[in-house]
């Protein structure tokens, strides 16, 4: 028996890091400040108030529509989106219904699919709501933040897949600098809409809204999945809703059906002129839009990343700049590179993302020391990790093993002398007897003890040939 | 205009005016007075003066505010139950622009509640009185501001105008008004009614004192993404040769036979002044009630929206949960009439029905548009009543929503057009009763129409 399948369209709400809100000119970063702190009588709704574009926010929404390949629509306008909410001070959500900034577009995956994104478009955050016992408070700080909704098209089909387009979008909406992109912060928030079938024809969706982390979307659509077929087998029908998703229970619940559905009795905004872009003004934006993903993905094809190492650099833009510039100038000397950044991003709890990373010559410098056998693999990474963790990035890569004291001894006669010595210990005479009888395994532990006496900075290959000559010949 | 100098004192244009207020008091032109902040301020002015200190171009002139703006001097009420105590954080643009200039408001004026009637009858605080005859209504929705005027309280009073509410109310007291262009004075803190018709403007006895204020007032104000450059000049232009349409479908049916002789002797006086006058008809203009009266009452419903009780004004006593605090709230704080245009704008704007009424009604705004165009090809200015009947009685309209409406019916065309509009002192009636003439022309020609009505009241 075929199995469900399942069509899912995502819309995602992107929090602008603009420096004022949408409307209002007052400060756009309400973290760590009061409540209703960051609130001017426009955000407030008074009478008599009007809005007045921030044009960066219209910016802002050209790099984010560029990043996902989207057309940029020269002639936009905003409606009046009408619902009842304390967190809503005009009684309406100014937004753009009928013709939104940003048109049809398409995201890649790292997987290889994509993803048809329908139209993106410009509106207002509302305020917060915090309940109490028997009574509610409003923060109005969000209230106006410039957001941009991003509606998908039909194009997901499975849980994974959903989550591969969030976290894609997430690092589009970074690199083209338009949000701070913290998840817990809720500057990224998705709304999901699923339905399945057996056959061509698309089930009934259920819209599960409110969605703030990659896991939540993942683990709400394996359980909406499950439930919509659990009914659908018991011979139910899936009743078309929005549901709520709670990260404690693992599960949705419904929160408001198709009948209850709010007529939001939108009316084209008359206080906000429409938005008249020239081809040249979107043009320019985009010849300063920097290098997106995609781009960085079939660049570091040449370095055989294996995909998680190659997604984790991705995941940081300025790193992703740094191996493509590397690959640029050298690409045979760019995967040390890549494992370097992969290792500490993988490795360790760096949620510190101002890495200190030199120049891109620095760091194949670097890298080159380590083919040349000036320094170990162990030591190379060592030195990058001096340049990474402590910022020291003042002294060239050379200098800086020189004096951790890491470069390689090379030097055929200083590791002779290293080698007699060694080779002339009480406990190294059973092993260089072996050798001497053509057991050559030994050679091993005595290349081991001089690279102890070295301190590491001896080259073993070096060191294993001169045993040899030294013993055999 | 009497504007304060070395021999007249502001102190004693602004007294002058207050005890004019106080002996008019009958005709409820005021909801509340400035007294002692208007003395307070006509001192200062005065003691400027005194030292040889450069003043504003209205310094120390008295004015009253319709009180659907806002100011941080005494409260702004908008003649609503909900806003009846809202002192107002900020001042108004058009406020700002005369205050700057030293302009004295010295009281706030009586309206229909959120400017929504055409009589002042809809007011939270009562009624204004005719200033002809005082068992008629005043007009509205400006109603309060145009008696002041009438009256001889003060030489001018702002007004706001978002279907025939400075015009309509100025020809009921046979004084100036003015709607100009849309965009021309900034609505940056008035009370919104319907915001793409919604436009400042102002009464006074004369073209001139008309185009002082407005000087004074107009430009771009970045507080208002809909407000045009200035366009507006200190100087009014020279009379000039122009041709005259009189629009002979507002002359016909419907119209008062004493309005229409009014209006036929403005035509002549016209005449006589050296102006070309002709017939014109425009059959698109009929429809511009019907457009209005959905394009208004959604973007009326829209702009209530914010009257919900969660921050400021009225907050029912009976509200004991979120639902109710916005039905108990909105029930209380809004008039009847109010209330029907908010369940008439919702019902035009939900989805089923927009296409069949909202967007169909902007469709014919557009046609209605496109036949001015076509007419001010033919001609410069259009002339017509402003209203179909002179002040009627109180209570004549109250119960008969559809009757009050077709008081708008020469005036929500220009509104829905954007296009400058001015009502003119025609004559009187039979009975006594001003009857005003409304002059309109396409956008930005605001100041061509006040020098052809100072030019045919000159040759008269």
């Amino acid at each position: 028996m075929n199995d469900y399948k399942m069509t899912i369209g995502i819309e995602c709400h992107v929090q602008l890091n603009t420096k004022t809100k949408l409307f209002s000119g007052v400060d756009n970063d309400a973290t760590d400040k009061e409540p209703n702190s960051c609130v001017s009588p426009v955000d407030y709704a008074l009478p008599g108030m009007l809005p007045v574009l921030n044009k960066a926010a219209v910016d802002k929404a050209i790099q984010a529509g560029l990043a996902m390949n989207c057309k940029i629509n020269l002639i936009s306008r905003f409606d009046r989106k009408h619902y009842y909410y304390p967190d809503l001070p005009k009684g309406y959500q100014i937004s753009q219904l009928y013709q939104p900034i940003i048109g049809a577009g398409v995201v890649y995956l790292p997987d290889g699919s994509s993803v048809k994104i329908e139209h993106a478009h410009l509106e207002e955050d509302a305020g917060k709501l915090s309940h109490f016992d028997g009574y509610s408070l409003v923060d109005l700080n969000r209230a106006g933040t410039p957001l941009i909704e991003i509606v998908s098209m039909p194009d997901i089909h499975s849980a994974a897949q959903a989550r591969l387009y969030c976290e894609e979008l997430h690092r589009l909406m970074i690199y083209a600098g338009v949000t701070n992109g913290d998840l817990y912060q809720g500057n990224m928030r998705f709304d999901v809409n699923i339905s399945i079938s057996k056959t061509d024809k698309l089930g009934t969706r259920a819209e599960i809204k409110n969605l703030n982390s990659f896991r939540s979307v993942e683990r709400a659509i394996e359980y909406e999945y499950a439930r919509q077929k659990a009914l659908l087998e018991k011979g139910e029908s899936v009743k078309q809703e929005t549901r709520g998703w709670s990260d404690a229970t693992g599960k949705t619940s419904p929160q408001r059906s198709k009948e209850e559905a709010q007529d939001y009795r939108y009316m084209p905004e008359p206080d906000v002129p429409p938005i008249v872009l020239e081809q040249s003004y979107v043009d320019e934006i985009a010849k300063q839009l920097p290098m997106m993903p995609e781009s960085y993905r079939s660049i570091f094809g040449v370095l055989s990343l294996d995909n998680n190492e190659r997604e984790a650099i991705l995941n940081h833009p300025i790193l992703a700049q740094r191996l493509a510039e590397a690959c640029d100038k050298n690409s045979a000397l760019a995967p040390r590179i890549a494992h370097w950044f992969s290792g500490i991003l993988l490795a360790e709890e760096n949620a510190d993302k101002n890495f200190a990373l030199g120049t891109a010559d620095e760091l194949l410098e670097l890298s080159e020391m380590v083919e040349n056998k000036e320094l170990s693999s162990t030591a190379g990474k060592e030195v990058f990790l001096e340049m990474y963790d402590k910022k020291n990035t003042s002294k060239r890569p050379h200098a800086l093993a020189k004096e951790m004291n890491l470069l390689q001894e090379n030097d055929v006669d200083a590791l002779g002398a290293m080698i007699d010595e060694v080779l002339a210990l009480p406990e190294c005479a059973k092993a260089s007897e072996d050798i001497r009888n053509g057991e050559m395994k030994a050679i091993g532990f005595l290349v081991g003890q001089v690279m102890k006496r070295s301190q590491g900075k001896a080259n073993p290959a070096t060191v294993n040939e001169l045993i040899k000559q030294k013993l055999t010949q | 205009m009497k504007i304060a100098d070395q021999k007249t004192k502001a102190v004693d244009l602004v007294r002058e005016a207050l005890e004019k207020a106080k002996q008019y008091e009958d005709y409820h032109c005021f909801i509340s007075m400035n007294e002692a902040r208007a003395i307070e301020k006509a001192r200062e002015i005065d003691e400027r003066i005194a030292k040889g200190e450069k003043v504003g171009r209205l310094a120390g002139v008295p004015y009253a505010l319709k009180d659907n703006y806002l100011s941080p001097e005494g409260v702004t009420t908008a003649a609503a139950k909900m806003l009846d105590n809202f002192p107002a954080p900020i001042t108004a643009t058009a406020v700002k622009r005369l205050e700057d200039e030293g302009a004295i408001m010295i009281g706030r004026t009586n309206l229909d509640a959120y400017a929504q009637g055409s009589s002042t009858e809809n007011s939270f605080f009562g009624p204004t009185k005719n200033a002809a005859d005082p068992t008629r209504v005043a007009g509205g929705s400006s109603g309060g501001s145009a008696v002041a005027v009438a009256l001889g309280i003060v030489e001018f009073a702002l007004g706001s105008d978002t279907g025939g509410s400075i015009r309509q109310p100025a020809s009921f007291n046979g004084i100036y008004g003015i709607k100009p262009t849309y965009g021309t004075v900034s609505r940056y803190g008035v009370v919104a009614m319907a915001s793409s018709t919604d436009t400042m403007g102002c009464f006074a006895q004369n073209a001139d004192d008309i185009n002082l204020v407005m000087d004074v007032m107009a430009g771009k104000d970045d507080k208002d993404s809909t407000t045009l450059e200035k366009f507006w000049k200190d100087q009014l232009p020279a009379a000039k040769e122009k041709k005259i349409g009189l629009i002979t479908d507002f002359m016909g049916d419907g119209v008062d036979p004493e309005v229409v002789r009014c209006v036929n002797e403005y035509a002549e006086k016209m005449k006589k002044a050296g102006y070309t006058v002709e017939e014109i008809s425009i059959p698109m203009l009929k429809y511009g009630l019907a457009i209005y009266y959905i394009v208004q009452p959604a973007e009326v419903a829209s702009n209530l929206s914010r009257y919900d009780g969660v921050r400021y004004g009225l907050r029912s006593a009976k509200a004991h949960d979120l639902d109710s605090l916005y039905q108990e709230t909105r029930n209380e704080g809004f008039m009847p009439e109010n209330q029907r245009r908010i369940l008439i704008g919702n019902f035009v704007l939900s989805s089923g029905y927009f296409d069949a009424y909202y967007l169909k009604a902007q469709k014919a705004r557009t046609l209605l548009i496109r036949a001015y165009k076509e007419a001010f090809e033919k001609v410069d200015v259009l002339l017509c009543p402003v209203a179909p009947a002179p002040a009627f009685k109180f209570g004549e309209k109250t119960d008969d929503p559809l009757a009050m409406y077709m008081e708008d019916v020469m005036s929500v065309p220009q509104s829905l057009a954007g296009i400058p509009s001015i009502s003119v002192p025609a004559g009187k009636t039979k009975d006594n009763l001003p009857v005003g003439a409304q002059l309109c022309a396409w956008r930005g020609n605001d100041q061509m129409l006040l020098s052809i009505a100072k030019h045919v009241e000159e040759k008269d």
